[in-house]
């Protein structure tokens, strides 16, 4: 078909040499930058090239990949950083610092009012899974939970929102498929108001950030929220999927433009993707990843360790 | 965040005075931006290093066409290149052998396999087929009654699974069931799952044995990142796919995962997503992907355009104009009638070298109705007026306001942007950068 892809290749033909090399990635990135230092006495510009390659690969994105090398370069420069061995560990003390956000989350009591968290992203990253996992997270601390299904455009979201309250023991609040999410958004906290509720979740639709009328409808909820009850949302997260590339930056940026974001969930992080594009959008934007999610199942969701994460991109 | 590549291009070769030859030399900077570009686009960084290589030997040695510019000849290179490799125009469904015919559809979490088992329905019932919908994914909550509820929507016979059933029975026992109603395509949705887990993947070769089905497509989200490499191989090693759907393309992501995954599988994209609504599934063109992965939009085709249209030695005398800054409103209206033969303004900007880099230009809104504007009120003035705007008195903006049915608010502002751009240009005249489209401010 095309010489590049062709299998008539002397060397076995490039798609050989590419799936084999696919299948060495998968060896550890430490690994490699190991390798890479191996006998090397000076930092060189080669040797820089190839670490920026290596970040590629976990998703870190072309922007923070030449941000952390120009801090490496500085520090080479500036000579506190001679020896190649070391360079592992002041860069991901750098990354480190790109994720450590201090900024705590909202912590009760709010004066007998419920904590409102409200959550949202694109379609299909999981929110309403990390929904139902965080639910039963606050189940578990003793508290009353309620999810609200604002989710009134997906096919049979209502009734996915209800498995989870469920499964987590939390009531859920609906309306039929099809009406206004700010109008269930209102009742629900209504209800929450009036019935004493903890904390409330409420569930979005799914809904790519490029399509301006339907970021203004979340305006909307958010407003709704506000005039309700006095400073919620309290929480506003942002789910972004591990698997995501680049656009997961655009995402964050138009979301957090849109609504303030205060957190963000990082899902899917159970596969091979490494999700390293919250590196820079965490640092960029200031937003603390909140949680991630690794997996299907109810208790699949961990508080986010910045640590294990770096460590995991390194492994 | 991201200049595009046109825009770096054009800084790259102003270097390179003249015309020429490309040679490795004077395009080696320029491939290092194509190498970014593609980053940046989530193409697989493997696969980025062969088809930089790829392009380098293609474009080496290739004479710079009159009418462009180094630069864009490089990106008609590359875009043609990547074009290439995204496969053949156009690749439908193979719906051949016995009906009724399986089709199944696989892919991760969340890829958006259930929403295009419907948009493929719609698709089918358009050819004059008998779709049924299956839902096989016994897991997810709510994941049945979403497709039912979407085959009622549209209509679609499917199958009552029932979540107690084993995937592999609900694909047979739908068989049979489909053949009795009368259906000739059988759309199978499986549960999504992680490449890697084996258990699962297992499952989807089960169901294959069992039912043979016609197509196996792997649906793949557009903003897949590195990672789409090891899923598609994943995918396709285990089950031997037929071809991909890529979902969510109707956002702004770059989509470079179309590349990697052609790239891993050799397996032909058939369809894209562009939307949630139910008759949003669109044929692949590999030359429309190409241009999204570099992030220039119709900046491609326009340089074909431009060739035909621009007169070329105009041209060369503008640059100049624009160096020296002696560029006027009579310029600007020769430019006006040759944006109209070429098409909007926005279009235009992209082909003129240099004039990219303006970063204000990109926040603009080039409204084709203020271009409208713009023209009557500059087809207004007198020659005079136009090769010297400072004369333009209140009186004689009053008198090209009223010519012009336009306000002398409207003349005002455009002779002060005028005026602004000049200076700008004085400014940066040296390096060659143009500023008329601040006129639109
Ligand atoms: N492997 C894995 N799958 C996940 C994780 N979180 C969610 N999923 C799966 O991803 C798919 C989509 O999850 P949902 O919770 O429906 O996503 P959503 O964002 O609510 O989707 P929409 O409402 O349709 O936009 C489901 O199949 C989930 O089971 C995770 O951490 N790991
Ligand atoms: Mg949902």
């Amino acid at each position: 078909m095309i010489k590049f892809f062709s299998k008539e290749d002397k060397n076995g033909g490039v798609l050989e040499r590419l799936r084999h090399g696919l299948s060495k990635t998968r060896s550890s990135i430490s690994g490699r930058l190991d390798r890479l230092f191996l006998g090397k006495k000076e930092i060189t510009g080669d040797l820089l090239e190839e670490v920026e390659e290596i970040l590629f690969t976990s998703d870190i994105g072309v922007v923070t990949t030449q941000e952390l090398i120009n801090l490496l370069q500085d520090k080479v420069a500036r000579k506190e950083l001679k020896d190649p061995e070391k360079l592992k560990a002041v860069l991901r003390e750098y990354m480190l610092s790109f994720l450590r956000i201090d900024s705590p989350a909202q912590s009760f009591p709010l004066n007998g009012q419920p904590l409102v968290i409200m959550v949202v992203g694109v379609n299909g990253v999981g929110k309403t899974t990390s929904i139902g996992k965080i639910a039963s997270r606050y189940k578990s601390e003793g508290k009353s939970v309620m999810l609200v299904a604002a989710d009134t455009f997906r096919a049979a979201a209502v009734e996915q929102l209800i498995i989870w309250g469920d499964r987590a023991g939390a009531e859920v609040i609906k309306q039929s498929t099809g009406s206004d999410p700010s109008a269930v958004v209102f009742d629900g906290l209504t209800a929450a108001v009036s019935r004493v509720f903890d904390v409330v979740i409420i569930d979005t639709a799914g809904r790519l950030h490029t399509k301006t009328n339907l970021m203004q409808e979340l305006q909307k909820i958010n407003r709704v929220i506000g005039q309700k009850i006095q400073g919620a949302p309290h929480e506003i997260w942002l789910v972004l999927d591990a698997t995501t590339g680049q656009n997961s930056i655009s995402q964050a940026e138009v979301f957090n433009n849109i609504l303030g974001l205060t957190g963000i969930i990082l899902t899917k992080l159970d596969g091979t993707a490494k999700g390293g594009i919250v590196v820079g959008i965490s640092h960029q934007l200031g937003i603390p990843i909140r949680y991630i999610g690794i997996g299907e199942k109810i208790d699949d969701l961990r508080p986010f360790d910045p640590d294990d994460f770096v460590k995991a991109i390194f492994e | 965040m991201f200049e595009s590549l046109s825009e770096k291009f054009s800084s790259i070769f102003k270097k390179i005075t003249g015309r020429g030859i490309l040679s490795d030399a004077n395009i080696q900077e320029a491939l290092k931006e194509v190498r970014l570009a593609l980053l940046e686009a989530d193409v697989n960084y493997k696969v980025v290093k062969n088809v930089v290589e790829e392009i380098r030997q293609r474009a080496v040695g290739k004479e710079v066409l009159q009418s462009l510019t180094p630069g864009q000849q490089l990106i008609k290179i590359v875009n043609e290149e990547l074009t290439r490799l995204m496969g053949d125009v156009k690749q439908g469904l193979q719906l051949l052998g016995r009906t009724p015919h399986a089709l199944m559809l696989v892919g991760l979490q969340g890829s958006g396999k259930t929403t295009t088992a419907a948009k493929l329905a719609v698709h089918l019932q358009k050819q004059g087929r008998h779709p049924y919908l299956v839902p096989a994914d016994i897991y997810r909550p709510a994941a049945i009654e979403q497709l039912i509820k979407l085959a009622k929507q549209i209509n679609v016979p499917f199958y009552p699974t029932n979540p107690s059933q084993k995937p592999e029975d609900i694909c047979m026992d739908s068989l049979s069931k489909a053949g009795k109603e009368g259906s000739d395509v059988l759309i199978i949705d499986t549960a999504g799952r992680l490449h890697i887990d084996e258990a699962m993947m297992d499952e989807l070769v089960r169901i294959r044995k069992k039912i043979n089905p016609a197509e196996i497509l792997l649906v793949a989200d557009a903003m897949t990142g590195q990672d789409a490499v090891n899923v598609a191989k994943h995918f396709n090693e285990t089950l031997d796919i037929s071809g991909v759907i890529l979902s969510k393309m109707e956002g702004d992501a770059r989509g470079g995962a179309a590349l990697s995954i052609k790239a891993v599988t050799e397996k032909p994209i058939k369809f894209i997503g562009v939307g949630e609504k139910i008759d949003s599934l669109e044929p692949f063109y590999p030359d429309r992907m190409a241009s999204q992965i570099l992030g220039m939009g119709d900046v491609l085709s326009l340089i074909e355009k431009a060739q035909a249209e621009l007169d070329e030695s105009e041209a060369l005398k503008l640059q100049k104009k624009l160096r020296k800054n002696e560029f006027d409103l009579e310029d600007f209206k020769g430019q006006l009638q040759q944006i109209k033969k070429i098409g909007s303004f926005e279009q235009i900007l992209g082909m003129l070298p240099g004039i990219g880099q303006l970063k204000k230009l990109k926040q603009m809104n080039h409204d084709d109705k203020e271009l409208v504007k713009v023209e009557a009120i500059i087809n207004s003035m007198t020659t005079q007026e136009r090769r010297s705007y400072k004369i333009i008195n209140g009186s004689r903006r009053r008198r090209i306001a009223l010519g012009s049915g336009t306000t002398v608010q409207d003349v005002n502002r455009l002779l002060k942007n005028f005026a602004q751009t000049k200076k700008m240009m004085e400014r940066f005249s040296k390096k060659g950068y143009s500023g008329m489209g601040a006129l639109f401010g």
